[in-house]
C-alpha cells in the first residue's frame, strides 16, 4: 500500500492521510495508490499540508507501518527518547520502529 | 507580463537588449543582457555606450548577477541596471544594495510587499553599490 | 563580551519583522515553499524529521549567563525542555512550530540573540576557539575578528545567495581548537618577524562527502584589510563556484578544479581591485570591538592550590580543566556526554543551572564547543571544588573531556531527514561499553565522531576513529574509519573495511583500541599509535 504523509504547514508536525483529511497518527492513514498526486497537489496547495510525498508500507498487525525505517522513526518519534514519542507507555514500540 | 519596477528619472531604453555575444560582435547596441555565467567584467571598455544592462535571474536562487551588477557599477556604470526574471520581494533590497535601479519580475510584486521590502532596513553594515552609509562608518563618524 | 549597541540591535529587530514579514506571507500562500524555503532556512528554520527544527547562533560559541537563561526558557515555552548544542557552536531545538518562529526569534533579540544566516546558502555563524581569551597558548583574542566578520557577513547583499553554505572560523593559536582547516575560510591570527598582527587564509577545507583540508593561499593579510580580503575571496567563489551540481558547489571543490593556485590569483586579482573601492571598516571599528572583549578583572594572586582529598573531584580536575594564562584560574569544561545521554542535549534545567554557576564561577561568560560541551572560560583554581559538587549533583560533571566517551554525535536518523542510520544510540552504546570495561581513563586522549549521514556533521572523518551510518538495502550499517584529525596535525581518517551492524561496530571500537593499548609506545595518543603502524593491524584484528 501507499501512504501520503506530509507536514503540517503551522506547527510542522508530521501528518498522513486520512482518506478526508490528516492525521498525526499512521495508524489512521488511508492507502492512496493512485490517487497520490493528485491528492498531494490540491492538499498542498490549500496549503494544509508542506511538501507531501507518498511511501510505501504493509499492513503489520492490521495498521499501516511504512517500509522505511525513516517513516517509521516519523511515525513514532526519536527512539532515543521513548518519552517524547507518540506511544510513551509502550515498552515494545521500539521493535515497531526496528 | 509584470509591471517593471523603475527607480531612475531618464527615459526608458526603448529597443529590447542583445545578448552578452551580440553586444560584444561589435553591434550597436545599447541595451545588453547578461546571463548568470557571462563575465561582467567584458563590457566594462564598452561602458559609454551602454544606458541599459540587463541582468537576468533565471532562478532567484543563482547569485552570480548581485556580484555582476556590483562589478559594473564599481566600474562606474549609471545607466539603468534591471535585475529581470526570477526577481522576487524577498531579494528586492539586496539586489537594490548591488546597484540595481529596476526590476522586471516574472510574476507581479504586491506594492505593499515591495514597499515593506524597501524600507525594511534601518541600516547597513557594508559598503557597497548604493550610497548608503555603513554603520561602521556612522559609529567613527 | 561583545554588547549591542543600537545599530547592532535595530538590525536584529528589522529581521525579527521581516521574518514574521515572511512567515505571514508562507501561511497566507503569498509565498510557495520553494520560495520560502531559502528565507526560513536564512532563519535557521529548517523542515526536519518530526517538526522545524531551529538553529539559534551562538556568535563565535561565546554566551553569557542571560542568554543561555533564555536559551532556556525557549527550549521550555516552545519546544520540549531541551536543547542540542552542535559541532558549529550553535543551538538547535527539535519541536518548533512555524506559528512560533517570529515570537522566539523576538525573545531572541531581548537578549543580543540571533537564528541570522544559520542555514541556507549563506556565510554562516563564524566559530572560533571555545578557549579564546583564555587559553594559556593564544598570541591575542581570536574573537574581535570574528565579530567583525560577523557584521560584516550579516546581510551581505552581494553574497547571501552563493553556490552554497559557507562556514568561516578564526583561531589564534597554533594549537587549532576549531577545525579551522576543515572550514570553507580558516583565519589564523599570527604574528609576523616585525611583531605585528595578520590574519593567514586557508580558503577551501570542508568535510561532508568530499572531505579536503584547506590550503594556505595568504600567510599574512594585514588586519587593517581583512575584510576586504575576505570580500575578494567571496566574490571569485560567487562567480565562478559551480552551481550545476549541489554536491560539487561548496568552495573547496572550486579551489580544487582551478587549483589554488589560480584560485589565489584571481582573490588577489579581485582584492588590488576592492582596496581601490575602500569596502574595509575604519580599523577603528576593530579596535572598538576590542575592547569588549578585554580580560575581566582576574584577581590577582589567585591561589595555585587545589585540594585533591576528594578522588572523584580529583579525577575530574585532571580530565575537565585546561590551563589558563591568568595564575590561579583554570578553563573548566562541563560535559554534555553523560554515559548512555544523548551527546549535546540539554534540558532546560541543566541550562539554568549552567548560567548561574557561570555567574557565580565565571565571570557571566560560557562557552560552547565543538565537541558539544560547555566551557566557563575562567574559573579560579579555588571554587572548583564548590563548581565541581554543584555540577555532579546535576549529572554534568561527567570526567570525560577528549575521551572515547566524549563522542560528537551529530543527531542521525532519530532527528534528521537526510540521515541513513542513527547515531546517537551507537554513541550511547559506546559510552556505555567503555564505561563498563573501566577503560575510559586508560585509552587517554581519543576523539570518536559518529556522523548518520556521508554529510558529515558530526565531522566522522576527522575522528581519531570515525563512525559513519549508511543505508545497506533499508538496513543500518555503520562503516569504521581510523585516523582523522582536525587538530593542528589535521588528516583525514580512511575507511577500515566492509561496515558493521549496530551491534558490530560497538566490537569493532573495542576492537581497535585493543589493538591500540597492545601496540602502543611511551605516551602516544591512539592517534600517534595509528599514523606510526598503519591500518593492517588494525584491518586483521577487524576482518581477520
Ligand atoms: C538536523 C539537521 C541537519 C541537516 C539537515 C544538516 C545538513 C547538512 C548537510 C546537507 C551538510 C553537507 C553540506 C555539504 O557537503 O555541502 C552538512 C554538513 C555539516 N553540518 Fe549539518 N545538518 C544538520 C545538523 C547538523 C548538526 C546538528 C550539526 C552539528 C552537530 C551540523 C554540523 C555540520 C557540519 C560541521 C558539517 C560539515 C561542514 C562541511 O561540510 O564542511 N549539522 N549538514
Ligand atoms: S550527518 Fe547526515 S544524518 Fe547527521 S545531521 Fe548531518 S545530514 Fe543529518
Amino acid at each position: 500500500m501507499r501512504l501520503l504523509t506530509g507536514n503540517d504547514l503551522k506547527t510542522g508536525a508530521v501528518t498522513w492521510w486520512t482518506g478526508s483529511d490528516w492525521s498525526i497518527h499512521v495508524e489512521d492513514a488511508a492507502d492512496v495508490t493512485g490517487n497520490e498526486d493528485e491528492i498531494a497537489r490540491r492538499e498542498e496547495a490549500s496549503r494544509r499540508v508542506n511538501s507531501p510525498y507518498a511511501v510505501d508500507a504493509e499492513l503489520h498487525e492490521g495498521s499501516p507501518r511504512p517500509a522505511h525505517i525513516k517513516e517509521r522513526v516519523r511515525a513514532l518519534g526519536p527512539t532515543v527518547r521513548p518519552d517524547l514519542t507518540l506511544k510513551p507507555a509502550d515498552p515494545e514500540i521500539g521493535n515497531w520502529v526496528i | 507580463m509584470a509591471e517593471t519596477l523603475r527607480y531612475r528619472d531618464d527615459q526608458p531604453v526603448d529597443h529590447p537588449a542583445v545578448t552578452v555575444d551580440a553586444f560584444l560582435d561589435q553591434s550597436n547596441a545599447a541595451a545588453v543582457r547578461i546571463e548568470p555565467g557571462d563575465d561582467a567584467r567584458e563590457l566594462l571598455p564598452h561602458l559609454g555606450r551602454l544606458s541599459l544592462v540587463e541582468v537576468n535571474f533565471p532562478a532567484f536562487g543563482d547569485g552570480r548577477g548581485y556580484s555582476s551588477a556590483r562589478i559594473l557599477r564599481e566600474a562606474g556604470y549609471e545607466g539603468e541596471l534591471r535585475a529581470v526574471g526570477d526577481v522576487l520581494v524577498d531579494q528586492l533590497a539586496y539586489m537594490r544594495r548591488c546597484g540595481f535601479d529596476a526590476f522586471e519580475p516574472d510574476q507581479q510584486l504586491d506594492k505593499d510587499d515591495v514597499q515593506a521590502a524597501f524600507d525594511r532596513w534601518p541600516e547597513v553594515y557594508q559598503d557597497a553599490a548604493d550610497d548608503r552609509t555603513p554603520i561602521w562608518t556612522k559609529r567613527h563618524a | 563580551m561583545y554588547k549591542y549597541d543600537q545599530y547592532d540591535q535595530a538590525m536584529v529587530d528589522a529581521r525579527v519583522e521581516e521574518f514574521r514579514d515572511q512567515a505571514r506571507r508562507r501561511l497566507e500562500g503569498k509565498l510557495t515553499e520553494d520560495q520560502f524555503k531559502p528565507l526560513r532556512l536564512m532563519n535557521g528554520l529548517y523542515l526536519q524529521l518530526h517538526a522545524y527544527m531551529l538553529r539559534v547562533a551562538i556568535p563565535y560559541g561565546t554566551l553569557n549567563s542571560q542568554q543561555m537563561h533564555a536559551l532556556a526558557d525557549i527550549a521550555d515555552k516552545y519546544d520540549r525542555g531541551y536543547g542540542h548544542f552542535t559541532t558549529r557552536q550553535n543551538i538547535q531545538y527539535n519541536w518548533i512550530k512555524l506559528e512560533d518562529a517570529g515570537d522566539i526569534l523576538a525573545d531572541l533579540a531581548k537578549v543580543e540573540m540571533h537564528a541570522i544566516q544559520t542555514s541556507g546558502n549563506c556565510i554562516r555563524n563564524i566559530s572560533s576557539d571555545h578557549f579564546a581569551g583564555a587559553a594559556a597558548d593564544e598570541i591575542v583574542d581570536p574573537r574581535p575578528y570574528a565579530e567583525l566578520l560577523r557584521q560584516w557577513s550579516s546581510f551581505h547583499p552581494e553574497f547571501s545567495y552563493l553556490p552554497r553554505k559557507f562556514k568561516i572560523a578564526v583561531i589564534a593559536s597554533d594549537t587549532d581548537r576549531a577545525a579551522m582547516r576543515l572550514h570553507d575560510i580558516g583565519i589564523q591570527i599570527v604574528k609576523n618577524d616585525a611583531g605585528e598582527l595578520g590574519a593567514a587564509f586557508y580558503v577551501g577545507g570542508g568535510m561532508g562527502r568530499t572531505p579536503m583540508v584547506a590550503p594556505c593561499i595568504n600567510a599574512f593579510v594585514p588586519l587593517d584589510r581583512l575584510v576586504t580580503y575576505a570580500e575578494a575571496c567571496l566574490r571569485v567563489y560567487n562567480r565562478h563556484g559551480r552551481r550545476d551540481n549541489k554536491y560539487k558547489a561548496r568552495i573547496k571543490i572550486l579551489v580544487h578544479e582551478m587549483g589554488a593556485e589560480e584560485y589565489t590569483r584571481q582573490v588577489e586579482a579581485e582584492y588590488a581591485h576592492l582596496l581601490e573601492e575602500g569596502v574595509e571598516p575604519p580599523f577603528a571599528e576593530l579596535e572598538r570591538i576590542r575592547t569588549y572583549f578585554e580580560d575581566p578583572l582576574f584577581e590577582a594572586g589567585a591561589p595555585e592550590e587545589v585540594d585533591r582529598s576528594d578522588p572523584d573531584f580529583a579525577v575530574w580536575v585532571d580530565r575537565n580543566t585546561v590551563a589558563h594564562k591568568e595564575a590561579g584560574y583554570v578553563s573548566a569544561v562541563i560535559s554534555l556526554k553523560p554515559v548512555g545521554g544523548i551527546p549535546g542535549d540539554a534540558t532546560a534545567e541543566q541550562m539554568r543551572l549552567m548560567a548561574d554557576l557561570a555567574k557565580d564561577y565565571s565571570f557571566d561568560e560560557l562557552r560552547v564547543m565543538h565537541t558539544q560541551n560547555i566551557v566557563l572560560p575562567h574559573v579560579r583554581k579555588a571554587d572548583l571544588h564548590a563548581l565541581w559538587t554543584a555540577l555532579d549533583e546535576a549529572g554534568l560533571g561527567s570526567p570525560n573531556l577528549d575521551t572515547v566517551e566524549d563522542i560528537i554525535a551529530c543527531p542521525g536518523l532519530d532527528y534528521c531527514s537526510l540521515a541513513n542510520a542513527r547515531s546517537i544510540p551507537i554513541a550511547q552504546r559506546i559510552s556505555e561499553r567503555f564505561a563498563a570495561n573501566g577503560k575510559t581513563g586508560t585509552l587517554g586522549e581519543l576523539k570518536l565522531k559518529i556522523s548518520g549521514c556521508i554529510n558529515a556533521c558530526g565531522h566522522h572523518h576527522a575522528g581519531h576513529i570515525g563512525i559513519l551510518g549508511v543505508d545497506r538495502k533499508g538496513v543500518e550499517n555503520y562503516q569504521l574509519l581510523l585516523g582523522g584529525s582536525e587538530a593542528e596535525d589535521v588528516s583525514l581518517a580512511k575507511i577500515t573495511g566492509p561496515g558493521f551492524d549496530e551491534n558490530g561496530i560497538v566490537d569493532a571500537v573495542e576492537t581497535v583500541t585493543n589493538v591500540y593499548e597492545n601496540e602502543r609506545q611511551d605516551g602516544e595518543r591512539f592517534l600517534d599509535t595509528y599514523r606510526r603502524i598503519g591500518m593492517n593491524p588494525f584491518k586483521e584484528a577487524l576482518y581477520g
